[in-house]
């Protein structure tokens, strides 16, 4: 009965998207604010409904109810509770009623927090959404309905991918939806403005928290994916290139690109056509990632869809949303406007090399990942393109950029002057030259890859410094905390973000410059050396858990004689799918990881054993975290707030003074 | 500078932007991709020589051989009609089973022995890579079987 309500809800879900996605734009063409108001009602109803539907479906699994196939498919008896309620997005259905969901939660939220907006706005805002949310709601009811049922039920579950049996799963996958869905509403703002054809700074100034929010999900949630291939896959990388991981990180090139984009069409008024191109771009890539990554084309651990129908639905769906929005684009764009002009060295020109190389960097990654599908489709042959592609593409075109972040900031708007800037950095350049030179030789080897990103990380951290001191000297205030807490919450926002970037940037080299691994086989009471420290193997015996039996390997690590800590990795036997795991056991730290992992059982006791010690490793994701916290603090700016107060009193008359300001 | 100069100026840093780009990605692309092929074609001398490929197929049953090292393994990769002895050193992922579809990738070394620096982790106990699965199809259609030792797997089980 239960999951016949949530099939129910879906289908009355569509119902309600087809009015948000028609009525609303239509009042808004012809100026009839009784269709209008239906976006608002229709936006709650919707979220509502598949909330709803969403609940049905957890509560089968709480239930245990197999006579639902989706149900039956991926969880099983033994698994408990929290991964039964995250098996909901464990494979392709209900992945796509996540996503749904969280498309009507930014409905709801943009319902919440658009008072401010135009009627016309805010209606074209809602009805461009309801559109994208009744393609994803006719997708589940026509090709992949999470609630149908199975007849007769299964005795038992199939269980969910064990490599899925993990807390980083429960969370990875709603946060990367809600930056991928994010974009949505960034998209949408876009398409309104399009629509209108008004596009101003105070538009700007609206879409920008949004695309922010949705940027730092996207963060968090590939920092939380890059982390969980680094502890449950057993291999210790962290990056692997793998087309699944493009799909997320190209929306997120993008994205970056367009928070930067959206900074100059705010304060400046330019880039207009190009800030709406990305919007368009940004969430056209996140609906590839979700093609890529649902339908099967691609051959991994998230490829569930195996069904060409729902392949076919999903590229018709792409081919619609991006086909229509960049037609749009090409039709409404001219009326828009270029904004201001500004030379060459500026910040705005700064910006737009940003942006150039940002999605320089996402095109490379767009070839490298969709050229192997197309030679496949036409039949010339199987290839790959593996790390060593992407590596010696990507870094090239992200060095300039990250050293253009050092300067950035510091420039004026519309002129800046090198004498000048070349004045305010000097110590900054000095100071990192020579650490960058000497901080390799200090830690025991020297290679030009270590040196040029010691280089880029402390350039961006000593120019941000540079940049707070100047902004300090201009805020009023006595004392050095006052005018500290004068500086606005936007300006830390970015500082915060720049240096997670680097902070990033130290992880990745001191990986790759002095990460060590070793594959070795050992014995009961054998020794082997890593880096600094001695593991010993004392043994493996049985233990079991709650869906599993293992194998748990005991180390015992020291270094110079004292003992660092006592380690215990795992392999694993989950009968319901009888498929093997490796659980690596970890030792993180500050400055160190240490990582082991049982590799196979060989005779005697003994078994062949993977070492890693990894310097730095945990910086990469509390890189991410960082940039992610930045973009929290800028959210959280006053001015957002303060615009949006001004505007709820008297809507034109900034919008007109934003507008006659970039004219 | 003049407005129409500086958007020339402009135009020119995209256009030598997206010129460098394209200069990295084809020189990247020159030296990086990675061909698949199968055991038949290995065995028709069309993989290129020196250059690292990936090889996929069946792992046969019983040919799983360790040495004393415990970390080097040798094992037999097949698509039912040819046969390509395969060493690797280290750790395998924990769905190699013999009898199971594999990916490895490496060198071809002189002795026709296929050197693989890497042998790709699945996802799923029934879960059929789609190169291997087609080169299992390819061989049959061809109808060779001269490795009789192999038993192909009827696809992806339901254990419901």
């Amino acid at each position: 009965m239960i999951p016949e309500i949530g099939h129910f809800a879906l289908i009355l879900a569509l119902c309600v998207a087809v009015m948000q996605g028609s009525l609303p734009i239509y009042g808004a063409a012809v100026g009839n604010s009784a269709l209008m108001a239906v976006a608002k009602p229709a936006a709650r109803a919707q979220f509502l409904l598949v909330l709803i539907a969403f609940c049905c479906l957890g509560y089968a699994f709480a239930e245990k109810d197999f006579s639902v196939l989706y149900v039956a498919a991926t969880s099983n008896s033994q698994l408990p509770l929290h991964y039964r309620l995250a098996a909901i997005w464990g494979a392709h259905e209900g992945s796509l009623l996540l996503w749904t969901f969280i498309l009507t939660l930014w409905m709801f939220a943009v319902t919440l927090f658009s008072a401010h907006l135009p009627e016309t706005t805010r209606s074209r805002i809602l009805g461009v959404m309801g559109l994208v949310s009744v393609g994803f709601l006719l997708f589940m009811l026509t090709v992949s309905n999470p609630f149908e049922r199975l007849i007769p039920a299964a005795p038992e579950g199939r269980d969910l991918n064990p490599l899925l049996q993990d807390p980083g799963m429960v969370i990875h996958p709603p946060m990367l939806y809600m930056g991928y869905v994010g974009f949505s509403v960034a998209f949408a703002f876009a398409i309104a403005a399009l629509l209108g054809g008004n596009l101003d700074a105070a538009w700007a100034r609206w879409s920008r928290p949004w695309t922010t929010v949705a940027w730092c999900f996207l963060t968090i949630g590939i920092a939380l994916g890059s982390g969980w291939a680094y502890y449950e896959l057993g291999w210790g990388g962290w990056w692997f290139w793998d087309p699944v991981e493009n799909a997320s990180f190209m929306p997120w090139l993008a994205g970056t690109a367009l928070v930067h984009s959206l900074a100059v069409t705010d304060k400046r008024g330019g880039f207009k056509v190009w800030t709406v191109l990305l919007a368009i771009m940004a969430f056209s890539l996140s609906l590839l990632g979700t093609f890529l990554v649902r339908s099967g084309v691609l051959t991994s651990v998230h490829a569930f869809a195996t069904d060409p129908k729902r392949g076919l639905f999903i590229l018709a769906f792409l081919a619609i949303v991006i086909g229509g929005s960049l037609a749009l684009y090409a039709w409404r764009a001219p009326k828009v406007g270029l904004g201001g002009s500004f030379a060459m060295l500026s910040r705005e020109g700064m910006l737009l090399a940003n942006n150039v190389l940002l999605v320089a960097a996402m095109g490379s990654v767009l070839l490298g990942t969709l050229y192997p599908l197309f030679l496949d489709a036409l039949d010339l042959g199987k290839i790959s393109v593996g790390p060593p592609y992407f590596d010696s593409v990507f870094v090239p075109l992200m060095v300039p950029a990250l050293f253009l972040m050092g300067i950035g900031p510091l420039a004026q708007w519309k002129k800046a002057s090198v004498p000048d800037l070349a004045k305010r950095l000097k110590w900054a350049f000095g100071v990192s030259v020579v650490s960058a030179l000497t901080l390799p030789i200090v830690l025991g080897s020297w290679t030009p890859l270590l040196s040029l990103g010691l280089l880029l990380a402390i350039w961006i951290m000593t120019t941000s410094a540079i940049g707070l001191r100047e902004r300090l000297a201009h805020v009023n205030g006595n004392s050095l905390v006052e005018r500290l807490a004068s500086v606005p919450r936007s300006y830390w926002g970015m500082l915060v973000a720049h240096c997670g970037i680097a902070v990033f940037i130290v992880g990745v080299t001191m990986v790759k410059g002095f990460e060590t691994e070793k594959d070795v086989r050992m014995n009961v009471g054998e020794t082997a050396s890593i880096g600094d420290y001695l593991f010993r193997f004392d043994g493996a015996q049985d233990v079991v858990g709650p869906n599993y039996t293992a194998v748990q390997g005991t180390f015992s690590v020291s270094r110079d004689g004292r003992d660092t800590t006592v380690l215990y990795p795992e392999k694993r036997r989950y009968p319901a799918q009888n498929q093997v795991m490796t659980e690596a056991a970890i030792d993180p730290g500050l400055l160190r990881d240490l990582y082991v992992s049982l590799g196979e059982p060989l005779d005697d006791g003994a078994w062949s054993v993977r070492l890693y010690h990894k310097p730095f490793i945990d910086w990469i994701w509390g890189g991410c975290f960082i940039m992610a916290l930045g973009g929290a603090l800028a959210i959280s700016d006053r001015r957002y707030r303060l615009a949006w107060r001004r505007q709820e009193q008297a809507v034109p008359v900034p919008t007109r003074a934003a507008r006659r300001k970039v004219a | 500078m003049k407005p129409r100069h500086k958007r020339f100026a402009f135009i020119g840093l995209g256009v030598l932007v997206l010129g460098v780009a394209t200069v990295l990605i084809l020189n990247a692309f020159q030296s990086n991709l990675v061909f698949f092929f199968t055991p038949t074609q290995v065995a028709g001398g069309e993989v290129p020589q020196g250059k690292s490929f990936r090889l996929g197929g069946m792992v046969e049953d019983g040919s799983l051989v360790r040495d004393n090292d415990g970390l080097t393994v040798h094992f037999i990769v097949t698509d039912t009609a040819k046969r390509v002895p395969v060493t690797y050193k280290g750790i395998l992922p924990d769905l190699f089973k013999e009898g199971k579809g594999a990916v490895a990738q490496g060198q071809l070394g002189a002795d026709g022995t296929f050197v693989a620096s890497e042998v790709l982790a699945k996802h799923d106990e029934n879960y059929m890579p789609p190169e291997v699965a087609e080169a299992l199809a390819k061989a049959k259609a061809s109808g060779a079987q001269q490795s009789k030792s192999l038993v192909v797997p009827e696809g992806r089980k339901d254990s419901l």
